[in-house]
């Protein structure tokens, strides 16, 4: 510590190269703060998968539908304890901005199947007894100001109902909240039952679900689990495809691309340019104090503190720029999703920040190292010269 | 061989000392076979004309640098054997130096300059506080504390130099041209305090000068001319 005026008074002696260098820094790490928010908002649902949870979905698409009929006979699929499906409903709130996700579900058995899903008892209960009911996420109801008793009408871009409105109108019964952090809390769900009359005779997709999800009894047996039940509709007109939540999620989101490696490439070509524009900082900074290092080895600092007092400057300067660049970018990422309900899982997760701060040392150190090695090579006669 | 010596109780020996640098494929001899005794609290004036190694053999005594041959002791230890980091450390507790250009960090403050060699050592802030007080008040610019070099005059800077020379109390002060780059009132006062240094609190100094005005301040007057020494400037 008693060195620390000495380094401190060093990276003040030029206030805008210093400041220029810093705020290069804090873009950068702005950057990554945004970049592995959208990462996590894209693969989120990947890390929150259940192992217990296979998808099941028709083997041509996604957007192809299954039979209802197909829970019971997946349901005695040895190892499968219970099926349940959800579809995709495709609605908004109000205005085509307002979007987020829309299941129709069965309500006892979504919530058995779904522990991350916290609703209290009460709620649960009112779900059960009122066809028209709904539950909605806190997120979605804090930014619509939604409350228990609220009637929510949704238009449906895909499901008209009989009279054929695509407006349907919820009674929202309850709000529910995650268990962990990374839990969805954007979603509304409502009774299947009250959905499929909704539909009307001879409706489109009347009986066919979206998908299943089956909870199975060991999840080292998934893989048996799932060639079993895609066995089973082997040859049907509709053929399933069945998989691991968190392959279904990771499908989900790779159809937008592989984002690990697109936010990996796009982070790496930034760090590479921060990198160089840090590293001529401290090699200029260096060059310039040559004497004044001579000086400091002349009245007895040792080559290693010398070498230590560059390391520690330059890293002080890239943890700064990082610490504010994170900062900012948490200040900014915990306003929440910016897109309005696309991004349900966007935030800046405290693995990320951490790697973010290892990320800001490992650039001080890198971009120290090869000043620092300078001056060892400095002999204190000739920089003394320099002054 | 040239050798200026007073047998007992010399501080600075040295022994057969040559010095060789490199440029290229061509060799420079510096210094060639030359012997120095320094004794203790002598204040030693070396003289010479520009690129006669007067430099160079002070870089030698000061342990910044080693000789190709011979040897060089201070007190007991044999500074040409000691490694870099020996050396560093040999520096801190024994050698003060004073630069032509004061050599002060610029972004430190008077005293934060002249605590610089007190940070190698395991006092406490409070002591660092005390010795940087009395080293400042001793060179007479403990009103000065607070400033910037680039707010202090050329002496004033130099006597700030001295004082971190003298602050952790080093047995040798080593001074390069410390007068050089002062006029001529400037350089009295820095030459009354070296002598006082010298006669007050027994520092051994060794000085090297182009000036004679400077060199009659010394008890003593050596002159080193193509890499020798003698007694007597060179006609």
């Amino acid at each position: 510590m008693k060195y620390f005026p000495l380094i401190w008074s060093n990276l003040k002696r030029k206030k805008v190269r210093t400041s220029l260098t810093i705020l290069s820094v804090l873009v950068a790490f702005v950057l990554f703060g945004f970049l592995s928010s959208i990462k996590q908002a894209l693969t989120g649902g990947v890390q929150m998968a259940g192992a217990d949870r296979l998808v099941v979905r028709h083997k041509v698409s996604i957007i192809q539908l299954l039979p209802e009929s197909y829970k019971a006979r997946m349901e005695r699929i040895p190892g499968v304890v219970i099926a349940t499906h959800q579809t995709w409903f495709g609605g908004v709130y109000q205005d085509p901005k307002n979007f987020f996700m829309q299941c129709p579900v069965i309500p006892e058995e979504f919530l058995d199947i779904s522990p991350e899903i916290i609703l209290p008892p009460d709620q649960r209960k009112a779900w059960v007894n009122t066809r028209t009911g709904a539950i909605v996420g806190r997120k979605t109801a804090e930014k619509f100001h939604w409350k228990i008793g609220d009637k929510i009408p949704i238009q449906s871009s895909i499901w008209s109902q009989a009279n054929g409105s695509h407006t349907w109108e919820f009674d929202l019964v309850g709000i529910f909240d995650g268990k962990e952090k990374g839990t969805d809390t954007t979603p509304l769900f409502f009774r299947y039952d009250f959905f499929d009359e909704g539909r009307g005779g001879g409706s489109y997709g009347k009986g066919m679900v979206g998908w299943y999800t089956i909870k199975i009894k060991d999840p080292s047996k998934a893989a048996e689990v799932a060639l079993l039940v895609d066995k089973e509709f082997e040859n049907s007109d509709a053929e399933t495809k069945t998989e691991p939540e968190g392959a279904f999620v990771q499908a989900w989101a790779s159809q937008i691309g592989n984002i690990a490696l697109m936010v990996g490439a796009i982070l790496g070509a930034v760090f590479f340019t921060i990198l160089l524009v840090a590293g001529n900082t401290m090699s200029q900074a260096v060059r310039e104090r040559a004497g004044e290092l001579g000086v400091l080895k002349a009245i007895g600092f040792t080559n290693a503190q010398v070498v230590a007092f560059v390391l520690v400057e330059s890293c002080l300067l890239s943890l700064l720029g990082g610490g504010l660049g994170l900062g900012l970018a948490w200040l900014v990422i915990s306003r929440g999703d910016p897109t309005g309900g696309l991004l349900p899982f966007f935030f800046f997760p405290v693995r990320d920040v951490l790697i973010g701060v290892g990320l800001a040392l490992a650039l001080g150190l890198a971009t120290g190292i090869f000043p620092a090695l300078q001056t060892l090579r400095l002999r204190v006669a000739d920089a003394l010269r320099r002054m | 061989m040239s050798e200026i010596a007073k047998d007992n109780g010399a501080l600075v020996r040295v022994d057969r000392v040559e010095k060789v640098f490199h440029r290229g494929s061509e060799d420079i001899n510096v210094l060639a076979d030359l012997s120095l005794q320094v004794p203790v609290r002598e204040f030693l004036a070396l003289m010479g004309p520009s690129g006669s190694g007067k430099s160079t053999l002070l870089n030698l005594i000061g342990g910044l640098d080693r000789p190709t041959r011979g040897t060089v002791s201070v007190g007991a230890d044999r500074i040409d054997e000691l490694s870099d980091q020996q050396l560093a450390h040999w520096r801190a507790r024994h050698v003060g130096f004073v630069f032509q250009l004061y050599n002060l960090m610029p972004v430190l403050n008077a005293e934060k300059n002249v605590e610089l060699p007190l940070l190698l050592t395991h006092l406490s802030k409070s002591e660092r506080r005390k010795h940087v007080e009395t080293a400042l008040a001793v060179v007479g610019l403990s009103h000065r504390a607070k400033h910037y070099p680039r707010t202090l005059s050329g002496g004033e800077q130099q006597r700030v130099g001295i004082a971190r020379a003298i602050v952790t109390d080093p047995t040798l002060l080593l001074c390069d041209e410390p007068t050089g780059d002062l006029d001529r009132k400037a350089g009295d006062e820095i030459l009354d305090l070296l002598q006082a240094l010298n006669r007050e609190h027994g520092k051994t100094i060794i000085m090297v000068t182009h000036d004679p005005h400077a060199s009659a301040r010394a008890a003593r007057t050596v002159y080193l001319n193509k890499g020798q020494l003698s007694s007597k400037p060179e006609l």
